[in-house]
Parts: structure tokens; C-alpha cells; sequence
């Protein structure tokens, strides 16, 4: 830590560098494409949730907001059960990933690579063949609803309103199970690297000041992994609502997600307005709801 | 008991870890699976077929080889255009570099269905035909801003006093970077090149979107295999790039671990 006092002051001193030519020629070919394959596109859906016509006649600008009012009168309930969705399985990644990596940040020795290198590795198997594993572990025969049948777990599930028979495949349940699982990785990462930081003198001096444990989280540990927890639901919020793999491979017709809705209506009933108007909307609540938990968390710096 | 309140959070970090580890558990022994119908979900009895004929599945082994060269010619174009932009957002100060920032950061805060339908509104409008193309442009984008993020990070944390320390040693601003700067900011360009990888090869919903009816890769044709049927060959391939990257990753660290001994 000494050491970091020094190279900190050395890099104030420095002069930053000034001036716009060199600059601008090193930010112009992922400028160019930013603008023309990220801005024009996000331009030309906006456009095209506005238009009207169908595809063999090809599209008019109609300034037609009918279509956003048609796609939340339809869908509402798609994008309120996604955010949910997302919500719970946010909570959830948050609750799994805390104590995994507070365990490799602090407890683990010399396997600490060894155990980043096992929560990264699964990304390389590819995530719809890992996701179609859940099919096997969670099917009615198997040992895993076995136990949640034996354990009564299965009752209360279906007390909540989780699953809707005796099984645990094709529910709610399992939607967001395997959301959780396929962004748990996405929230310890972040957390891992502001756990790690986190001085553990801190949490002795707590307690030498008589805090109990909970006051030693809830004071200490908790406001100091805050980035983390600030990056890490926010990467498993956003892709979350917007994903639609898991609730078509591990769920229902009641679990349908906006994605499903969105991919539908553009790839297979082509109604291309009303599936671009569907995906503004989709764009511009995410902005607003993690704009808003940006501001309420306190942090600006994110990138 | 005291024992146990010691240890509880790594005995909960334990079964998270598994809860990871799980679904690459049970595709690794279902790839020696004999399924008796279309779908690999049931055990039927042990075999070695499918990895004795590994590209068995028609058309699978094609998809693959699209995936890898689509990941390796999207990933090489995002580095090389996402380093310099990393050295510029790193290294200057200049006007717009605030909104620049906002500008990299955006594609990541969009879901891959909002930035794959807004692509293919685009393509659709521009009467550009869905293929290898469209499906490049798309990954360089989503690729790009990962890694510009990654290299931005080590560049940020570079000391400015080693590169004039070069200068005063009488190297001329060229000799500094290649020979001071770049070797230091490598492991981050690295960082983001298997990142980009990674991200391309595995993606299915901006692929989806974007790659037309004939352009098949290896992500949409597990999923077209979800509905048609599971080949036990998929599991082989998952198994095969998971062990391989455990066993690169392991590799490099024992070689890391050795040279640290020999110094």
C-alpha cells in the first residue's frame, strides 16, 4: 500500500496530455462505427416505431404513436413480469455471489486464481447448451426435485405462487433459477474485486469498538463493497430483463419475458413497427430505472 | 459450533461455486450418453460414440467453424480499433471526451434484443442482405465497447514517470511507447481480445437477429437443436472448450508461478 503513495502523487504531477490531433485520429475508426452501427441503428428503430405499413409495401413515416400504446396495452404484462424477473433474480445473484466472493477474496489462500478461473470457465461451454443442462437437473425423475419434494420445499414454492404443480421445470421457479445462474458470475466478479480491496483491519477495529456482527456488515463491510454491488446488479439487471433464453427454454406459457415478444414480432410476425416500438420502450425503462438507481446508490462512476 | 460459525462462509462460497459448476458437470458426463430418442436429457448407458465421431451431427461442425472464424475476425477488428480508442480516453484530455466516454459505455447498457432489432432496422432499411457481414458488423460492435473498457483500465493505471524516465535515457517518443508503454498495457489488450472472443462466440439473441436464414452459427445451432433434438456431439464441444480453457488458464499459471521462482 506504501508504495502506491508516491506513483499516485508522481501521475497528479504529470502533465496531462493536451490537444486534439492525435486524440481524434486514434477515437476515429470505433467512433465511426459506434455512430454508424450503434447511434444510426438506435435512430432508424425510433423511426421505424413510428412508421406504418408492412413489409411487402414497405414502411412510411406516420409519426403513428398508436404503436406505442398498442405494444403497452398487449405486452404490459411481458414487461412487468422481465423487470420482475430481473428484480428477484438481481436479489438473488446478489445474496449467491456475496459470500462466494468474500470467500475467495479473503478465505481462499493460494487457490484464489484457481477459484476465479472456475467461476469464469463455464462462459466457455456455451451458455444455451449449459442452460439446456438445467433441463436434465431439474427433471421430475432426478434427485434434485426428488429432494425438494422430500423436503416439503416443493409445497412451499407452490404456496408462493413459484410453480404450479408438484414439479419444478417450466415455472416461474425455474425461469429464474437459470437467470440467476447465467449472471451469477457477472455480479461476484465486480464484488470479488471491491471485496478484495476491502482492508480487514477495518472489521477487527469494528469489533474492538464492540460492534456485533451484523453492525460489522451492515457499518463497515457493506458501504465498502457498495461499487460493487452498484456494478454487479447493474450487470445482471440489464441483460436480465432483456433475456428471453431462459424463460423459452425452462419455462411456460405464463413465463413468457418481452424478449420472447420482441423477437417474435420482428423475426416471425413481422410487424416490424410494433416490435421496434416494443423495443424502444424496452431501451428507454431500463435507462430510466437504472438512471434512477445510479442517482439513489450515490456512485456516477461506473465505467 | 464455533467452528462452524467460522467457516460458514466458506462452506456457502463452496456450494455457490458448485451451483456454477453444476450444468458443465452434467453436460461433461451426458457427452457419454447413448440417448435412446432425438433428445440428449435422459441416461440411458455409457459410450463413446460421440466422441469418437465428433462432427457425426450434420452441419454442427460448420456452425463451429463460422463461430471461430466470425470470433476471431470480430475480436481482432474491436481490439485493434478498441486499443487505440483506449489509448486516446486514457491518455488526453480533450473536449467531448466526457460524452465519448457515455457514447462506449451505452452498447453495454443496451440488451442484446433492443441492439440486435435496432441492427437489423438498420440492415432492413439500407437493403442490406443478412449474412457473415451483417453478422461481423454486429459483433464488432458489441465486442468493442468491452474492450475499450478493459485496455482504458490498464492504460488509466499506467505511471506516466516510467515513459519519461525513457525519454530522459534518450528514447525517442516511438522507442518509449513500443518499448516501455506497450509491453506494460499488453496484458489488458490480451484481457479484452479473450473477452471479445469469448462474448462473440457465445452469442445467440444479436446473432439471431442479424444473420439471415442460411448463416448458421454454432450458438443458433444449439438452439435450432433445443427444438429438433439434442446431438450428443454439443455436449463434446462444451465439454472440449471447458476443460481446454481450464487447461490453458492452468498452464499459464504454472508457467507464471515457475518464472516467478527463477527470478
Amino acid at each position: 500500500m506504501a508504495f502506491a503513495v508516491p506513483s499516485r502523487g508522481a501521475r497528479r504531477t504529470a502533465k496531462a496530455r493536451r490537444g486534439f490531433a492525435t486524440p481524434l485520429i486514434l477515437l476515429a475508426p470505433a467512433l465511426l462505427w459506434l455512430i454508424v452501427f450503434f447511434i444510426v441503428p438506435t435512430i432508424s428503430l425510433a423511426s421505424q416505431s413510428l412508421q406504418t405499413g408492412d413489409i411487402d409495401n414497405g414502411y412510411v413515416l406516420t409519426w403513428h404513436f398508436q404503436n406505442y400504446a398498442d405494444a403497452l396495452s398487449r405486452y404490459w404484462s411481458q414487461f412487468a413480469r422481465s423487470f420482475g424477473y430481473a428484480a428477484i433474480a438481481t436479489i438473488g445473484t446478489l445474496i449467491l455471489g456475496y459470500p462466494l466472493a468474500w470467500f475467495i477474496a479473503h478465505r481462499s489462500g493460494r487457490f484464489k486464481t484457481m477459484l476465479l478461473v472456475l467461476v469464469v470457465a463455464p462462459f466457455f461451454t456455451n451458455f444455451l447448451i449449459r442452460t439446456l443442462a438445467w433441463l436434465i437437473i431439474l427433471t421430475d425423475s432426478g434427485p434434485v426435485t426428488a429432494f425438494f419434494r422430500a423436503t416439503g420445499l416443493t409445497n412451499l414454492l407452490q404456496a408462493v405462487g413459484l410453480t404450479d404443480n408438484n414439479s419444478l421445470l417450466f415455472s416461474h421457479f425455474a425461469v429464474i433459477s437459470g437467470l440467476i445462474y447465467n449472471f451469477l458470475p457477472f455480479m461476484v466478479l465486480p464484488l470479488y474485486s471491491s471485496i478484495e480491496r476491502l482492508d480487514l483491519r477495518l472489521v477487527d477495529a469494528a469489533g474492538d469498538l464492540y460492534a456485533n456482527g451484523w453492525n460489522k456488515f451492515w457499518k463497515v463491510i457493506w458501504p465498502l463493497s457498495l461499487p460493487g454491488v452498484v456494478s454487479g446488479t447493474l450487470l445482471t439487471f440489464i441483460p436480465a430483463s432483456g433475456d428471453y433464453i431462459n424463460s423459452k427454454l425452462l419455462g411456460n406459457t405464463q413465463t413468457v419475458m418481452i424478449g420472447q415478444v420482441i423477437d417474435s414480432q420482428f423475426l416471425r410476425v413481422l410487424n416490424y413497427p410494433l416490435a421496434a416500438a416494443l423495443s424502444f420502450i424496452l431501451m428507454i425503462s431500463i435507462i430510466v430505472l437504472v438512471g434512477a438507481y445510479v442517482r439513489a446508490a450515490g456512485t456516477e462512476e461506473l465505467v | 459450533m464455533a467452528w462452524l460459525r467460522r467457516n460458514v462462509v466458506v462452506i456457502l462460497g463452496l456450494l455457490v461455486l458448485g451451483y456454477i459448476l453444476l450444468p458443465n458437470i452434467v453436460v461433461m458426463v451426458f457427452s457419454f450418453n447413448k440417448p435412446t430418442g432425438r433428445y440428449n436429457y435422459e441416461w440411458n448407458h455409457f459410450s463413446l460414440d460421440a466422441w469418437l465421431d465428433p462432427c457425426g451431427s450434420p452441419g454442427m461442425c460448420e456452425a463451429l467453424g463460422l463461430s471461430i472464424w466470425v470470433a476471431v475476425v470480430a475480436s481482432l477488428v474491436s481490439t485493434v480499433i478498441g486499443t487505440m480508442a483506449a489509448f486516446a480516453l486514457g491518455r488526453y484530455r480533450f473536449r467531448g471526451r466526457a460524452s465519448t466516454n457515455l457514447l462506449v459505455f451505452l452498447p453495454m447498457a443496451t440488451p442484446e434484443v433492443v441492439m440486435g432489432s435496432s441492427l437489423l432496422t438498420l440492415f432492413v432499411a439500407m437493403g442490406m442482405q443478412s449474412g457473415q457481414t451483417t453478422i461481423l458488423i454486429a459483433h464488432i460492435l458489441f465486442t468493442l465497447s468491452f474492450v475499450v473498457t478493459t485496455v482504458k483500465a490498464r492504460v488509466a493505471s499506467l505511471d506516466p514517470a516510467l515513459e519519461q524516465a525513457a525519454a530522459d535515457l534518450y528514447a525517442t517518443p516511438s522507442q518509449a511507447f513500443w518499448k516501455v508503454t506497450f509491453p506494460l498495457v499488453a496484458p489488458g489488450i490480451g484481457a479484452g481480445a479473450l473477452l471479445a472472443f469469448a462474448l462473440s462466440f457465445d452469442d445467440y439473441i444479436v446473432t439471431n437477429f442479424n444473420a439471415g436464414a442460411t448463416t448458421v452459427t454454432f450458438p443458433m445451432y444449439v438452439w435450432g437443436a433445443a427444438q429438433r433434438g439434442t446431438p450428443v456431439q454439443i455436449n463434446v464441444i462444451g465439454t472440449v472448450m471447458f476443460l481446454g480453457a481450464v487447461g490453458i488458464v492452468g498452464i499459464a499459471q504454472a508457467i507464471g508461478a515457475r518464472k516467478r521462482k527463477a527470478d
